[in-house]
């Protein structure tokens, strides 16, 4: 047990939620350790919220550190950079890092071990750079929420003229047990954290910050402190929360810290805040004061099933096998391996697969860590999730309506206010998988959603083309019905022709006659 | 009793004339049921419910003519959907119809088409793009997969795919099936089985 901090007084407290038992852990006894240049980096086209990202580089191009390999699509997206140099060797689907198992497309880089850099383009004074150039610079450099949900985050920084931000809030409580890749980089990288802070505030013109860290966490409280004191910086406070799952949530956290909730279907910056994680602030302020985009992170390796427990700075693309052979290998006793922790974090298929940017946590388990789900027994409706859930859904409701697959009723239930962090099938003591049944009723109900739509562009293709069908059989028609009557008039013509040919001939004849009675 | 008589009769002459503008001032235009129906529907437009597309199935429907179960691509979903709509009993698909399969995409097989635009005249949604003597190839995102272009095809340079799986049409499966456990090959040897959660 390590000792924890005093809580700031005057703090709120979501419902529900888990206090787990406290325990150091094992990976946080060594610094963080750069890995090794790997032999080849696969970096998935899509790393992030919103739209893959399209290749700007071809097969067999020799690229450096630093330089783009893909442009973003659509405004949230975000670019993709070389992590090191080499060779682009492939650009086609390969295996990713997805409960799915699926392929999805990649870029395969060749490292050519030399690791040189493309030419760097640091800002020196970004104070005296509008808001708009460096929100850009920071979308330029492919920054993406780097707690775990990997949306864009320069879109995050642009909260819009409209809203008003009153403080930047950032998010330094750890996502969940087991995972401190936040910690070990707050305890080394404070002072680049607290100049990304001054960057980010710069950004959104906020006056004030505030930085919410878990009390289990005084190390990195004292390397923040220290941090500050040595900028000089008044406005930006550290506030003590308590450990308590799932803090990390950026909704938690605030409701946590200012008692506000973030209203249904808004944002932080409805009610005049930005969230953001210690290692996204960390990675703008390589970005803007080095010139780096982000092609690296700090990924968390841990469990009982490796040997070294460690946290590591590991190359976007890098695939989890050399992560997981330079923590010293499996144990034994290893069973699953996990990307997140293990109340949110899903199992792999294989560790054959690329570190993605949004990647916070290798958990390699042993069975006791992780324990094979037993037989889910039957509902008792004893309302234990219900108490559990911090978003104050009612979990028993959303499983019986989803069990009956009723996702009318699910809506209406707020299944999509669902955060997932599975502190319902945590104290579920019939041990029913309820995120399991949530995951399943959002996808189904996304993939109904996507088949209407479908369906409705079909119904107007249909529509269209019976349309031009009649349209193209109706001038048909026109043109045919036109035809004829050219036909009858020239007939008719034809007649009046002939008929004054005739009377003229007869008059001729007529004049012939009287001649001949007169000369007779 | 005459008075009664009386004003009854004009009560009823008098709601009679206000329902009678009513039914002309409120007249609702189309069928709103034939476009419930129609809203239903796959729109694959593949005529195998033995009407030449949806809407008129959905008109067929409505006007008691056909059926609920002749839609083989809507298959158990919808006919339990119009099923709850019309307040009928749902009962399997008929098998006259066919049966329902996975989601099919038609592919052209570029080096054998001939250019003839049979199969253009044939689609239903315009998802087949070419013209007289050129190559022809299917637009896969319109594509319904109501291989009614299969037929026309004097070449038989068209076949029926099925449309894969990707990150976003991919969806979790319903808990407690067997395929949710994974297995993983981890290296140094161990072959373990591991499952989400």
């Amino acid at each position: 047990m390590t000792e924890s901090l005093p809580v700031t007084p005057g703090l709120h407290r979501f419902n529900g939620g888990i206090r787990f038992v406290h325990r150091e852990d094992a990976s946080t006894h060594e610094p963080i350790a750069s890995l090794p240049l790997p032999r080849v980096l696969v970096l998935p086209l899509q790393q992030h919220i919103g739209e893959a990202a399209i290749p700007c580089v071809k097969v067999g191009e020799r690229v450096l550190k630093g330089q783009l390999l893909a442009e973003p699509k659509g405004y949230i997206g975000a670019p993709i950079h070389a992590p090191t140099s080499g060779t682009v060797i492939e650009i086609a689907d390969r295996p990713i890092a997805h409960p799915s198992g699926l392929t999805a497309p990649c870029i395969t880089l060749e490292v050519d071990g030399e690791d040189r850099w493309t030419e760097h383009r640091p800002i020196d004074s970004y104070r005296e750079l509008d808001r708009s150039s460096l929100r850009n610079r920071i979308r330029d450099a492919g920054i993406v929420g780097l707690g775990g949900a990997g949306f864009p985050s320069a879109v995050k920084l642009n909260p819009g003229p409209s809203r008003k931000i009153h403080t930047l809030l950032v998010n330094a409580a750890e996502c969940e047990p087991y995972i401190n890749c936040d910690d070990m980089l707050i305890r080394e990288r404070a002072t680049d954290i607290v100049a990304g802070i001054e960057i980010a505030l710069h950004c959104i013109d906020a006056p004030r910050c505030i930085i919410g860290i878990e009390d289990s966490m005084p190390a990195a409280h004292a390397a923040l402190q220290q941090a500050i004191t040595q900028t000089a910086a008044t406005n930006i406070d550290i506030v003590v929360v308590p450990t308590v799952y799932p803090t990390g949530g950026e909704k938690q956290l605030i409701k946590v810290i200012t008692g506000q909730e973030v209203p249904k279907d808004g944002l932080p910056a409805d009610i005049g805040i930005v969230c953001h994680n210690v290692g996204t602030l960390y990675a703008i302020a390589r970005a803007i004061l080095h010139g780096e985009p982000l092609i690296s992170r700090i990924v968390t390796v841990t469990g009982k099933g490796v040997s070294k427990p460690r946290n590591l700075e590991v190359l976007i693309g890098t695939p989890i096998r050399e992560l997981i052979e330079f923590c010293g290998g499996y144990t034994e006793r290893v069973s699953r391996l996990l990307l997140g922790g293990h109340m949110m974090g899903f199992a792999l298929h294989s560790d054959d697969l690329p570190v993605v940017k949004a990647a916070n946590c290798i958990l390699a388990g042993t069975p006791e860590e992780l324990p094979e789900p037993g037989k889910a027994g039957p509902c008792i409706r004893c309302g234990m999730c219900e108490q559990a859930c911090p978003v104050n859904l009612l979990p028993q409701q959303l499983y019986w309506y989803t069990k009956a697959k009723d996702f009318d009723k699910t809506r209406e239930y707020n299944l999509f206010d669902c955060i997932e962090c599975g502190c319902c099938a945590y104290v579920c003591p019939s041990e029913i998988p309820l995120v399991q049944y949530y995951r399943y009723a959002k996808t189904e109900i996304r993939n109904a959603e996507r088949e209407r739509q479908k369906s409705n562009i079909a119904r107007e293709r249909f529509e269209f083309r019976k349309e031009r069908l009649e349209r193209e059989e109706r001038e048909k028609a026109e043109k045919l019905r036109q035809r004829k009557e050219a036909l009858a008039q020239k007939t008719a013509d034809d007649d009046g022709k002939k008929a004054a040919i005739q009377a003229a001939l007869e008059r001729v004849k007529a004049k012939k006659a009287t001649q001949e009675e007169k000369q007779d | 009793m005459f008075a009664a008589i009386i004003a009854i009769t004009l009560l009823a002459a008098a709601f009679g004339l206000l329902l009678g503008y009513a039914a002309v001032r409120f007249k609702v235009e189309g069928d709103p049921v034939v476009d419930q129906i129609d809203a239903l529907l796959p729109q694959t437009q593949c005529g195998q419910c033995t009407f030449p597309g949806c809407r008129p199935y959905a008109e067929a429907i409505a006007a008691g003519k056909a059926d609920i179960n002749q839609c083989p691509p809507g298959g158990e979903a919808t006919i339990q959907a119009l099923a709850d709509l019309l307040g009928r009993e749902a009962k399997p698909l008929n098998p006259d119809n066919g049966t329902e399969g996975d989601k099919m995409v038609a592919v052209i097989d570029e080096n054998v088409c001939i250019g003839c635009t049979l199969c253009i005249r044939a689609c239903p949604v315009d998802a087949i793009l070419g013209a007289t003597k050129q190559m022809h190839t299917v637009i896969a995102d319109e594509c319904t997969g109501c291989k009614l272009c299969v037929e026309p095809c004097p070449v038989d340079c068209i076949s029926m795919e099925p449309v894969g799986e990707t990150l976003e049409t991919w969806r979790w499966p319903f808990p407690n099936k067997p395929e949710i456990i994974p297995h993983i090959q981890v290296t140094g040897g161990h072959h373990k089985s591991g499952t989400y959660d």
